[in-house]
Formats: C-alpha cells, sequence, structure tokens
C-alpha cells in the first residue's frame, strides 16, 4: 500500500500520508502496525565479520562489517524456503541511515544504535571493541534497530531504510542525494532557541524534564549494576579456591577424604558458574541502555518543537513590527522610536512618494509576513500531533519494554538462586559424607 | 563420677563406643543425677550453655544430648564480659559458671571471674603436667591485624565463645577434666587463685627446663617410631591445608561485605526512578523492594560467616600450632630417654675399659695406690651406673606413657576434628541453601505481584530479547 512511493514520502511537508497514516496507526504498538516493512519481511543481523582495508586517511584499518539477510515473509513456494538476499554493512552505515532519519521525520522518536563504544564495563567484562563479546551484543543491538525501524509506521516505509536493507552498492550517494545534511539544523540555533522561546509547550517541556530524568536515572543504575556485578564475581570466584583445597587436603585424610573432594568439586561448579549468569545480566544492561539512548532521541524531539516554536514566534514578532510601523507609516505617528524616525525629525519628513513607496513595500511583505506565519502555525500544528502521536506509541512501548524487562531480570534471579540452593544442597549432602 | 578410676584408654572413646560394662555401670550410678542437673540447667541456662561448642542443627544436637545425659557430669558457661579499670591497666574478665555432680567439687555450683591471663596460666599448667596430650587451643593473645580498639565487641564476643569452648574441651575430656589445677580455676576466688598460682617450680626452675628442652631439640630424637613420623606428616600438611581454607574464607568474608555495600546502593536508584513514572512505579517500586529484602539477607549470610564459619576454622589453625608442639614435647621425652641411654653406654664403656689396666697407669702418675684408686673408680662406676638405670627406667615409663597418651589422644582429636569441621561446612552450606531459598522466594512473590502469569516452571526458560518478541508479535497479529 504505501510502499515506497517516492521520496515526498520522507518529507515533513507532505501531510495527507503521513496524517492519514497516524490517525489509523495512533494506537498501534509495534504488534498491530498494519503496514510496516516487518510484516513483509525478515529481518536478521545475522554475522559479524573483522575486514581490513584504507580509511578515507589513506591508512590501515581493521573494522568490523555485519551481515544483513532479508526475505519476504511468504517466500516459502513449494514448501521450500529461499535463501536470504544479503549484504554486509558497518556501523558507521548504520549511523548514516540513523542520522539521515533523524533529520527526515524530526517528529518520530527515533530507536537508538547500540553504543558505539563499551560503557558501564565491570572489570571482567572487555571495553575493546574488537572484544567478541562486545562484537556480539552489538550484532543483537544492531538487528534489534532494524527490527525496530522497520515495525515502525512511518520509518518502516522510508525508501533508503529499504534500500539500506537491499542495495549493497551506492547507497551511501542515494543517502547523500536526498541532501538531508542541509536539512539538519544547527546546534547552535537549537540551543539558542532552548533559552529563547516565549510560549515553550508545557506539554514538551514536562517531557523534556522526563527525558533528562530518564537519562540521569538509567546511567546511575547502569554504573551501580555493573558494581554490583563485579562484586559478585569476586565472591563467587573465591569459592574456587574451596575446591582446590579441599582436594588437597583430602588426600591426607582418610574418613573425610571422599566427602572434601566432592564438596570440593561443587565448589568448583559454583565459582565458575558465574561466567553465564553475569552474561546473561549484560542483556539486562543492553535493555536498560537502549532506554538510555531513547532519552537522548525524545529530547530531539522536544529541541525541534522549541526551534519550531522559537521560529514561529520569530516570523510572529517580525510580522507585528512590520504591522506597526506601517501604522506609523500611515498615520505619521512615531510610537517606536527609530533611526529613520530621528532623522526625519531633524533632517524633514519624507516626501509622499518616498511615504507611499514604502507602504507598499511593507504591504506586501506584510502579506508574505502573515502567509509564512500561517504556514508556519500549520507545520507547527502538525509537528505537535505527529510528535505526540508518536510519543503517546513510544510511552506505551517503553513502559511495556521495561516492564518485561524487569521480569526477565527477576526470572534471572530466580534462575541463579535455582543454581544456588543447587550446589549448596550438593556440597551439604557432601559435608554429611565426611 | 564417683568409685570409677578413668582408664585414659577406655574413656577416650565417645559415649557410643565404651564398652558395654562401663556404660552400664555408669548409666546405674549417675543417670538420673545427669538428667537432673540437664533438667536444671535448661531452665536457668541462657541457652549460651548450648552455643559454640554444640552444633545447632537439630539432629546433631539430638546426638550430642544423647551423649551428654550419658556422660556429661559438668557444665561450664563462659560469659557476661565487664572490663575493670586499675591504675596500671584496663582489663576484661568474663564470667565462668560451672555446675557439677561430680565428687572431687564440694559444691555443685560455682561462679568465679577470670581474665585472659588466667586461661593462660591454666592451659600452661595442663601442658606441663600432660605434654603429650592435645589441649584445645586458646583464643589469641593479640589482636588481630585491621583491629583498631583491644576491647571492641566483636572481638570480646569472639574471644569470648573461643574461651567458652576451651573451658567445655577440657571439661570433656577424661584425663584434662580430672586435673587439680583445672579446678581450682573453676572453683577458686580470685585471691585463692593467685596464691596458687604463686606455687609450683619457680621461674628458674621452669628455665631450667625450657633450656633442657631446647638442647633437646637442637639434638634431634633419633629414632623416632614410624607411626609418630607419620602423624608428623600429616599435621603439617594439615596446618597448610587448614591455613589456607582459614584465608580462604576471611577472603570470602570480605568479598561478600563488598557485595553487600554495593547492593544497598542498587535498591534506591529504582525507587528514585519510580519517582519519574507512572506505569512502571509499581514493578520499579517493586524492584527495590525485592534488592533491599535481599540485602537483609545477604547481611545475615555476612554474620554467619563472620561469627561461625571463620572462628571455627581459625580455630583449627590454631590447633594446628598444638599439634606440632604435642609433637616436640613428644619427641624431647624421647630424646631425652636416647641421651640417658647414650650416656649409660659411655658409663658402660668406662666401666669395660677399666677392667684392663690403662687406669692404673694414669693412676700411678697421680701418686696414688693404683689398686685402692681402681677399685674406687669401680666403686663409682658401678653406683653410677645403677643411678642411670634406674633414671632410664622412670624415663621409659615417662616414653610409654608419653606416647600411649598421645596415640589415644590424636584418634580422639581426628574424631573431633572431624566433627568440628564438618560441624562447621554442613552449618554454612544450611546457610548458603537458606539464604537462597529466601531470595527465590522473594522474587517469586515479585512474579506474581506483577501477575505476568509466569509461574515457577516457566522461569527456567531463557528471557525474551527484544528482538524476539517483535518477531513474534509481528508474526502473530495476522
Amino acid at each position: 500500500m504505501a510502499d515506497c512511493n517516492s521520496e515526498e514520502v520522507a518529507v515533513i511537508g507532505n501531510t495527507d500520508l503521513t496524517a492519514a497514516e497516524l490517525e489509523n496507526n495512533k494506537n498501534n504498538t509495534m504488534a498491530e502496525a498494519g503496514t510496516t516493512l516487518l510484516r513483509r519481511m525478515e529481518i536478521s543481523v545475522a554475522e559479524a565479520e573483522k575486514r581490513t582495508g584504507k580509511n578515507a586517511v589513506n591508512m590501515q584499518e581493521t573494522y568490523t562489517v555485519y551481515l544483513i539477510e532479508t526475505r519476504p515473509v511468504d517466500a516459502a513456494t513449494e514448501g521450500q524456503i529461499p535463501a536470504p538476499d544479503s549484504l554486509w554493512r558497518r556501523y558507521s552505515e548504520f549511523e548514516l541511515l540513523r542520522n539521515y532519519l533523524l533529520v527526515t521525520y524530526p517528529f518520530i522518536v527515533v530507536p537508538p544504535l547500540p553504543e558505539k563504544r563499551a560503557e558501564f564495563v565491570w572489570h571482567k567484562l572487555s571495553a575493546d571493541n574488537m572484544d567478541p563479546d562486545f562484537v556480539e551484543r552489538r550484532r543483537a543491538g544492531l538487528e534489534n534497530f532494524l527490527l525496530r525501524v522497520a515495525s515502525h509506521s512511518v520509518l518502516s516505509n522510508d525508501k533508503i531504510f529499504y534500500q539500506f536493507l537491499t542495495e549493497e552498492n551506492g547507497w551511501k550517494e542515494m543517502v547523500f542525494e536526498t541532501g538531508f545534511q542541509a536539512k539538519a539544523d544547527s546546534r547552535l540555533k537549537a540551543f539558542n532557541a532552548t533559552f529563547r522561546v516565549k510560549n515553550p509547550d508545557k506539554r514538551f517541556t514536562e517531557l523534556k524534564h522526563y527525558s533528562d530524568e530518564l537519562q540521569s536515572v538509567t546511567s546511575q543504575l547502569l554504573r551501580v549494576r555493573a558494581r554490583v556485578a563485579d562484586r559478585l564475581y569476586g565472591v563467587y570466584k573465591v569459592h574456587g579456591n574451596y575446591g582446590r583445597v579441599f582436594s588437597e587436603w583430602s588426600a591426607i585424610e582418610k574418613d573425610m577424604g571422599d566427602g572434601l573432594q566432592s564438596a570440593g568439586h561443587h565448589m568448583d561448579a559454583y565459582a565458575a558458574s558465574v561466567d553465564d549468569i553475569l552474561e546473561e545480566e549484560e542483556h539486562y544492561a543492553d535493555q536498560l541502555k537502549e532506554y538510555l539512548f531513547y532519552a537522548e532521541a525524545l529530547r530531539a524531539v522536544c529541541r525541534k518543537h522549541e526551534l519550531m516554536q522559537y521560529e514561529l514566534e520569530a516570523a510572529a514578532q517580525d510580522l507585528t513590527s512590520k504591522k506597526q510601523q506601517r501604522e506609523e507609516l500611515a498615520t505619521g505617528t512615531v510610537r517606536t522610536f527609530s533611526l529613520k524616525g530621528m532623522t526625519s525629525k531633524l533632517f524633514g519628513q519624507e516626501t509622499p512618494e518616498q511615504r507611499d513607496a514604502k507602504l507598499k513595500v511593507l504591504e506586501e511583505q506584510i502579506t508574505e509576513g502573515e502567509e509564512l506565519l500561517k504556514e508556519k502555525n500549520a507545520d507547527c500544528d502538525e509537528y505537535v500531533k505527529n510528535a505526540w502521536s508518536d510519543i503517546e506509541r513510544f510511552k506505551e512501548q517503553k513502559d511495556r519494554d521495561l516492564k518485561e524487562a524487569l521480569i526477565s531480570y527477576a526470572i534471572m534471579q530466580i534462575s541463579v538462586c535455582k543454581k544456588g540452593i543447587q550446589v549448596w544442597t550438593n556440597a551439604k549432602e557432601c559435608f554429611h559424607k565426611m | 563420677m564417683s568409685g570409677i578410676t578413668v582408664d585414659p584408654a577406655v574413656s577416650c572413646a565417645p559415649a557410643q563406643e565404651i564398652s558395654a560394662d562401663l556404660s552400664g555401670q555408669m548409666l546405674e550410678l549417675d543417670e538420673d543425677d545427669d538428667l537432673e542437673v540437664f533438667s536444671k540447667d535448661s531452665t536457668l541456662s541462657d541457652g549460651s550453655l548450648f552455643n559454640a561448642s554444640m552444633p545447632t542443627s537439630p539432629a546433631s544436637m539430638v546426638n550430642q544430648l544423647e551423649e551428654d545425659v550419658d556422660t556429661k557430669d559438668i557444665f561450664i558457661t563462659v560469659d557476661n564480659p565487664e572490663s575493670h579499670v586499675t591504675a596500671i591497666e584496663t582489663f576484661i574478665t568474663y564470667r565462668v559458671l560451672t555446675k557439677t555432680t561430680r565428687s572431687e567439687f564440694d559444691s555443685c555450683e560455682y561462679e568465679v571471674r577470670r581474665r585472659y591471663q588466667d586461661f593462660l596460666w591454666l592451659k600452661g599448667k595442663l601442658e606441663e603436667a600432660h605434654p603429650t596430650l592435645i589441649v584445645h587451643p586458646l583464643p589469641e593473645k593479640f589482636v588481630m591485624k585491621g583491629m583498631v580498639e583491644r576491647f571492641n565487641d566483636d572481638f570480646i564476643e569472639t574471644r569470648r565463645k573461643a574461651l567458652h569452648k576451651f573451658l567445655n574441651r577440657i571439661a570433656d575430656h577424661p584425663i584434662l577434666s580430672c586435673s587439680e589445677d583445672f579446678k581450682i580455676f573453676l572453683t577458686a576466688q580470685a585471691w585463692e587463685l593467685t596464691s596458687h598460682k604463686k606455687q609450683g617450680p619457680g621461674f628458674l626452675s621452669r628455665m631450667g627446663d625450657t633450656v633442657r628442652a631446647v638442647a633437646n631439640t637442637v639434638r634431634g630424637v633419633k629414632n623416632r617410631p614410624e607411626e609418630f613420623a607419620t602423624i608428623q606428616e600429616y599435621v603439617d600438611t594439615f596446618a597448610q591445608k587448614i591455613t589456607s581454607l582459614d584465608r580462604v574464607t576471611q577472603r570470602i568474608l570480605k568479598e561478600q561485605k563488598e557485595y553487600l555495600e554495593e547492593l544497598k546502593e542498587y535498591g534506591p536508584v529504582y525507587t528514585l526512578w519510580s519517582g519519574s513514572e507512572e506505569e512502571l512505579v509499581e514493578p520499579l517500586k517493586g524492584m527495590a523492594g525485592c534488592i533491599d529484602r535481599c540485602c537483609k539477607e545477604t547481611e545475615e549470610q555476612v554474620n554467619h560467616l563472620a561469627e561461625s564459619l571463620v572462628p571455627a576454622l581459625h580455630e583449627y589453625v590454631l590447633c594446628a600450632e598444638t599439634l606440632k608442639a604435642v609433637l616436640r614435647r613428644r619427641d624431647n621425652i624421647q630424646a631425652e630417654y636416647e641421651t640417658k641411654n647414650e650416656t649409660l653406654a659411655n658409663k658402660k664403656a668406662d666401666r669395660e675399659a677399666d677392667s684392663k689396666d690403662l687406669g692404673f697407669i694414669l693412676g700411678s702418675f697421680l701418686g696414688k695406690n693404683p689398686e685402692e684408686a681402681k677399685q674406687q673408680r669401680q666403686q663409682r662406676l658401678d653406683v653410677e651406673i645403677e643411678e642411670l638405670k634406674e633414671e632410664i627406667e622412670k624415663l621409659e615409663d615417662k616414653m610409654e606413657c608419653a606416647n600411649n597418651a598421645l596415640k589415644v589422644d590424636w584418634s580422639r582429636w581426628q574424631r573431633s576434628m572431624r566433627e568440628d569441621v564438618k560441624t562447621a561446612f554442613l552449618h554454612t552450606a544450611e546457610k548458603n541453601v537458606d539464604y537462597y531459598e529466601k531470595c527465590l522466594a522473594v522474587w517469586e512473590s515479585f512474579l506474581l505481584s506483577q501477575g505476568s502469569g509466569l509461574d515457577a516452571e516457566s522461569s527456567r526458560e531463557q528471557p525474551q530479547a527484544p528482538e524476539e518478541m517483535a518477531k513474534e508479535a509481528s508474526l502473530q497479529a495476522t
């Protein structure tokens, strides 16, 4: 239906498609998306590989590429499932895709990429980007990113996104051809706007506040969790020493020997079990990290709104002052101080012809200004509507995902406890035999 | 236990192994008294009667009680530490409460106050009287490293428990518990004890003993019997292993404490987060609650380690040193005997040489009447040889006694070591199972409260990743 019509789909100005779609999909969750790409296509990031090559400054570098596999959902014919199409992409290309989406759909809370560098590491975990565990978690994170985009009612219909998945060569050029970089707002402008908006939308202010809190609390949580993991690792691993000493001691004992020896084995098993435990917990950390980065995306939507609001206010202000000028010119009264006014007072009034010419110019400008203001108002309203719809969708997704994450954390803890009970019950049996 | 001479060989065995005759005798004479004493105690005692030295798991407690009812006729508690400040020093005294039906005690209940020095004195006397018996170690004299104040509460409590165990182990020992010094320690008032301490071999004679002992050590024992050589080997390895275990356990305690510290910071972050959320308030608060409850359980586990396992293992580190000392003393006794034998051999050789007329030549040079001198010398040597033979006989007896005492006490020690170590680790394993069970309950109740519909069974499955869920969800939404 809404399958990659044209570039217009992507541009904010095109209201028909997006408005209608969004109206339909207002209460859509990922699961119920009507026409999202994910319903038509299986997508996965299947593998990761190391490559070496020359970079932009002609120096040798090693980097990782990820294999993206796609296959139409109804591809199975005559009981045979065809091999998927595939291409290789590196992390920087994912970044490019995301930047494009950010600029092109500023009213969407764009899903984040997995972290560029390993942060919140606890001591055993490697901070090295080439470490296989890190690469594996990144692979999973990239897949998650693609699935989120592909299941988004708006983003999934983007042509560039589709081409990212299907066109190995020349994709970069296609992205640059969209000219999205020119549309990007400068950081300075956005920063400026934050302070100079006169009538900020209360909802967006609250949302911005929330995104700050979310960012702060999730990063705190990740930090503390990493420290707890570190300590837990220490506790389990030291028990391994029991295994060694029990074994050595059992050599000189007659009656106690067997019991000690087998208890020692259980202590070794206990010490070894922490590796799996913490690997699973890393998955929980990744889920938290995703929402840490989502907070940033949320704030970006708020910032864009601030910018639009600021420009709207600036346009309104401009119009008002022009109308005032017209009035003054027409009635001859000077209410506002102006250099022109002063000089004309000093050096004599203008000629009626000059005044008329000025008035005419002003009239034109006012007409233009009114058009612009109307446009900007409409844009702003449109933006607010679209943004708020996606924000509602995001909120529901976040509540769902985080609740699931907490529940799966509890399940993990239950598994850890069960393993602990088993090991120590076994050890108890062995001690009994001593 | 009036009327029964305590024969070391027999009474070292625990109650169950005592020969039928003897056990029958003991029960006839003392059963009622024992039971009475026991039941009297259970109402009077503050429960400290059944701590440190007695296992607290129900099964083993029953065993111990059965043993006690049959044979135990003396109950000692060490409690109530108090600080005493004098012009010269500050020290702690402990109340030592004794309840007994033994006839050599005039009364059946005694309460005295003793300080650490007094315990040291008692140990010294017992070791002096029974050099090859294994006396349970005292807690260490000096503070362990890392503690700032000598008299902090934990230190005093640990020491009190160890002193309690020390006295009870002596009371359980068939030979040591009959010691006069032990009796005086339990019953004498402070001034009586001081005056009694002053009796006995003086400082100089004790020094003499020490010098002799050192000399013998330097000389070394020549023919150590194989069984003692085996014991020596065992003790050396045991000392190493138990020291390692002590270190490992202390390290685990340290790591566990640090884990607890970090965990305490973890829960509050979830509470903080719940402040900015709406839908997620309940689950987040739930998480915080779970983590806080797990903190409490961890704290209990830490306390158990510190109060139970660490002291139990540390005790046996000290035991290893005691064993080494006992083996040394046994060696010294044998060395003394061997030395005397050598002296005898030399004297006999001299006597032999005399019957050849070599001494006659020397004697004539000194102007003595050769025949007379020779006779005098021979007589002197004969006397000396007779004396030596007597001494050697005594030493041989002493050595045989010492060796036998050690042999019997050795197997007694091994049994009680096994019991103690087994109990200590068993407790710790039980405590750990308990810890995990409690934490399990905490998290399971969290799951229930979230009404996730997931029960304990499904908790075995892997948690689903968002991408998997997305795939599933999108495929399901047809």
